[in-house]
C-alpha cells in the first residue's frame, strides 16, 4: 500500500494564571472556546484543577517546609546543593502527571499539553492539532 | 481562508529502536559526540546577565561593587584574625576566633549565594504567547485611536491590584514582579537591585540576602566589639590609646571600617526585618503601594496578618525553582537559527519530510506525544491572525532531557566552595535525568512505518511534494 501523507496543522491556546489568591501558582479553569469541539469541559477542568492542587502542594507552607527552611538557614543554605527541594520533587510529579494526561486523554483527541515550567509557569499551553490527511493512496 | 503551513511527521525520527542511518535527525543534540556542539539556553539568554561555569553561576552584567564588598569583608576579617585574635585568645577566651570564624564563613557563603543565584527571573514570553496576548488586548473593544491600555486589574484578597504589561518581556507581569532595567529582566517579588552584591534581590535569593545582612551585622558588631576590647586592654596601665594603636596597627583599620559600616548595616537589617515581618518588598515600601496614601483603605494583600507566619513564608517557604533553565539544551533548530554555521542538515524539528503510513491521526499523535514533533502555529481562520513563526512543540523538543533537567536542577546556588563535590553531583543528577528521559514507551507499536526513505531534498514545505494533491499554502 502506498503511504498516506499525514499533515498536521496546529494552533495554540494559552491558559493564563489566576491571581485572586495572591502570587501562588494557579491557572484559570475557564474553558476556552477553541477546545469545545475537542474535549469535555469537565475533563479539562479536572486536569487544570489537579495541576493547581499540585502546585499548591509544592508551595505549601507547613511544618515540614518550615523545618526544611530553618535547617537550610542554619547551614547557610548549602544543603540546597545536595538535596532535592520539596518543590522540585513536586515538579517531577507534575511532569509525570502531564505526560500521563497527554498519553491517555489529550493526544487521542489531537491535543497536547505543555508543562507550564517550560513556559516559566506563566501559562498552560495547549496545542490543537488538526488532521489534514490527504488521500490514502491505495 | 486558513493560512497554515503543513508539515509532515517522520516516524523514523521518533525515538524508537528503528535505526536511523541518515545523519540529519535532531533527537541527539545532547550527545557530546555530535560534530556540532549543543548549545545551552544560557548562551542565548536575552537579559543582561553573565554566566559562569557553563551556566551554573549567574550574575548581573555590571558586577557593581561586589569586589569592594568582598574586599572589605576579607580585609577586615583577615586583620581581625591576624592582629586581634592572638591577643584576645591569650587574655580572654579562645571562643573568640571560633565565633568570628563561623560568622565570617556564614557571611561569605550567603554573600556569594545572593550574588550568584537567579533572583527569580521570569523568562520572556514565547512569540506565540506574545501574539495571543496582543490579540486579547486588541479585542477589548478599543474603538478610539489611542493605543489600548496595557494594564489588567485583578482582585487579590479583596484588594485591587494592577498588573502592568512589560514591553520587553511581552507579557503581563504577575503581581509583585518588576522589570529591572539594569539586568533587563522581569524578576518575581522584586525587592531591589543591590550594587553591593551585584545582582537583583528577588523571590529566590531574598532569604540569602537577608541572612547575609543579618550575619554581616553580627560580624561587624562582633569585630567592632573585639577590637575595642583589644585596644582597651592594651591601653590599660596608663599606656594610652596611641601606644595601643602603634602596637596593633591593623586594629586601627578595622576600627574605622567597622565604625562606619556598622550603623548602615544594622539599619539595613532592621529595615529588612520590618519588611519581612510585614511581607513587603523594598519596591512596594518605596512606592507606598500599600500605605494608603491615596486615602483609600488599602492593605497589603499578601500579608498573612501574623508576624510569625509572614517571616516563615518569606524565609522558610519551599525554595522555588529557577524558571530560566540555564543549563538546558536548546532544541536543535534554535541552535541552528542562532547562527551555528556548520550544521549539515536541518533537524527534524524544523524541516524534514516523511512518508507515513498510519492508522489515523490519533494513533500517530499518541506516538508523537512522546517524541519530537513538527508543528506550526496557524490561525484558526480569523482575519486578524498574526501567527507566523513555525516553532517546535516545546514539550517535545528534540532533547527530552531538558524537560527533566528542570526537575534535577539543584545547582542554582554559587560554587563558592566544594567545587569537587558539585560537578560529581551534577553528573549524577543528570545521569538520573537522562535515564528518566529515555524511558519513553515505544511509540511505534501501532504505527507501521513505510520502508521508503524520505525524499532527497528535505523540504519543509510540503507543497513541492509528489502527487500535487496538496493545496498550496495561503
Amino acid at each position: 500500500a502506498t503511504p498516506t501523507h499525514l499533515l498536521l496543522c496546529s494552533s495554540k491556546v494559552f491558559i493564563q494564571r489566576h491571581y485572586s489568591s495572591g502570587t501562588i501558582c494557579k491557572f484559570q479553569t475557564k474553558f476556552p472556546s477553541e477546545l469545545e469541539s475537542r474535549i469535555d469541559e469537565q475533563q479539562f477542568e479536572e486536569t487544570i484543577q489537579t495541576l493547581n492542587n499540585l502546585y499548591a502542594e509544592a508551595e505549601k507552607l507547613g511544618g515540614k517546609s518550615y523545618l526544611e527552611g530553618c535547617l537550610a538557614s542554619l547551614t547557610a543554605y548549602t544543603i540546597f546543593l545536595c538535596m532535592e527541594t520539596h518543590y522540585e520533587k513536586v515538579l517531577k510529579k507534575i511532569a509525570r502527571y502531564i505526560k500521563d494526561q497527554n498519553e491517555k486523554i489529550y493526544a487521542p483527541r489531537g491535543l497536547l499539553l505543555t508543562d507550564p515550567i517550560e513556559r516559566g509557569l506563566r501559562v498552560v499551553e495547549i496545542t490543537i492539532f488538526e488532521d489534514r490527511s490527504i488521500g490514502s493512496g491505495r | 481562508m486558513k493560512n497554515c503551513e503543513y508539515q509532515q511527521i517522520d516516524p523514523q525520527a521518533l525515538p524508537t529502536p528503528t535505526p536511523t542511518p541518515q545523519p540529519h535527525h535532531g533527537n541527539d543534540t545532547e550527545k557530546k559526540k555530535e560534530p556540532r556542539r549543543p548549545r545551552r539556553k544560557w548562551e542565548v539568554f536575552p537579559g543582561k546577565n553573565r554566566f559562569y561555569c557553563d551556566g551554573r553561576i549567574i550574575v548581573a552584567r555590571q558586577s557593581g561593587v561586589l569586589p569592594l564588598t568582598l574586599g572589605l569583608i576579607l580585609v577586615t576579617s583577615g586583620l581581625f584574625f591576624i592582629f586581634d585574635c592572638p591577643f584576645l585568645v591569650k587574655h580572654l577566651t579562645s571562643c573568640i576566633p571560633v565565633i568570628g570564624g563561623v560568622l565570617f564563613v556564614f557571611v561569605l557563603i550567603t554573600l556569594l549565594q545572593t550574588s550568584f543565584t537567579d533572583p527569580g527571573i521570569l523568562p520572556r514570553a514565547t512569540p506565540d504567547e506574545a501574539a495571543d496576548i496582543e490579540k486579547q488586548i486588541d479585542n477589548t473593544g478599543n474603538t478610539s485611536y489611542r493605543p489600548p491600555p496595557r494594564t489588567k486589574e485583578v482582585l487579590i484578597n479583596q484588594q485591587v491590584v494592577k498588573l502592568k504589561y512589560c514591553f520587553t518581556c511581552k507579557m503581563f507581569r504577575p503581581p509583585r514582579t518588576s522589570h529591572c532595567s539594569l539586568c533587563d529582566n522581569c524578576v518575581e517579588r522584586f525587592d531591589h537591585h543591590c550594587p553591593w552584591v551585584g545582582n537583583c534581590v528577588g523571590k529566590r535569593n531574598y532569604r540569602f540576602f537577608y541572612t547575609f545582612i543579618v550575619s554581616l551585622s553580627f560580624l561587624t558588631a562582633f569585630i567592632f566589639g573585639c577590637v575595642t576590647t583589644h585596644l582597651a586592654l592594651r591601653a590599660q596601665g596608663g599606656k594610652g590609646l596611641v601606644f595601643a594603636l602603634q602596637e596593633s596597627p591593623g586594629s586601627a583599620v578595622e576600627l574605622v571600617i567597622c565604625f562606619f559600616s556598622v550603623w548602615s548595616i544594622l539599619g539595613l537589617s532592621g529595615f529588612h526585618t520590618y519588611l519581612v515581618a510585614s511581607n513587603l518588598t523594598t519596591n512596594e515600601d518605596i512606592k507606598g503601594s500599600w500605605s494608603g496614601k491615596s486615602g483609600e483603605d488599602v492593605t497589603n494583600p499578601y500579608s498573612h496578618k501574623n508576624i510569625f507566619i509572614n517571616c516563615c513564608s518569606v524565609l522558610c517557604a519551599p525554595m522555588p525553582p529557577s524558571l530560566i533553565d540555564r543549563r538546558g539544551f536548546l532544541p536543535a533548530d534554535e541552535s541552528a537559527q542562532t547562527g551555528s554555521a556548520d550544521i549539515e542538515l536541518p533537524t527534524l524539528a524544523a524541516k524534514s519530510e516523511i512518508n507515513v503510513c498510519t492508522q489515523g491521526t490519533k494513533g500517530l499523535l499518541e506516538s508523537a506525544a512522546l517524541s519530537p514533533l513538527l508543528s506550526t502555529s496557524c490561525p484558526q481562520g480569523k482575519p486578524q491572525n498574526a501567527h507566523s513563526c513555525p516553532e517546535t512543540s516545546p514539550a517535545l523538543n528534540s532533547d527530552p532531557t531538558s524537560e527533566f533537567s528542570k526537575g534535577c536542577r539543584g545547582n542554582h546556588t554559587s560554587s563558592s566552595h566544594g567545587d569537587t563535590s558539585r560537578p560529581r553531583h551534577t553528573k549524577a543528577r543528570s545521569k538520573k535525568c537522562r535515564r528518566e528521559a529515555l524511558h519513553i514507551p515505544n511509540p511505534a507499536f501501532d504505527v507501521p512505518v513505510s520502508p521508503t526513505s524520505p525524499d532527497a531534498a528535505p523540504d519543509s514545505k510540503a507543497r513541492s511534494h509528489k502527487g500535487g494533491s496538496l493545496t498550496p499554502l495561503h
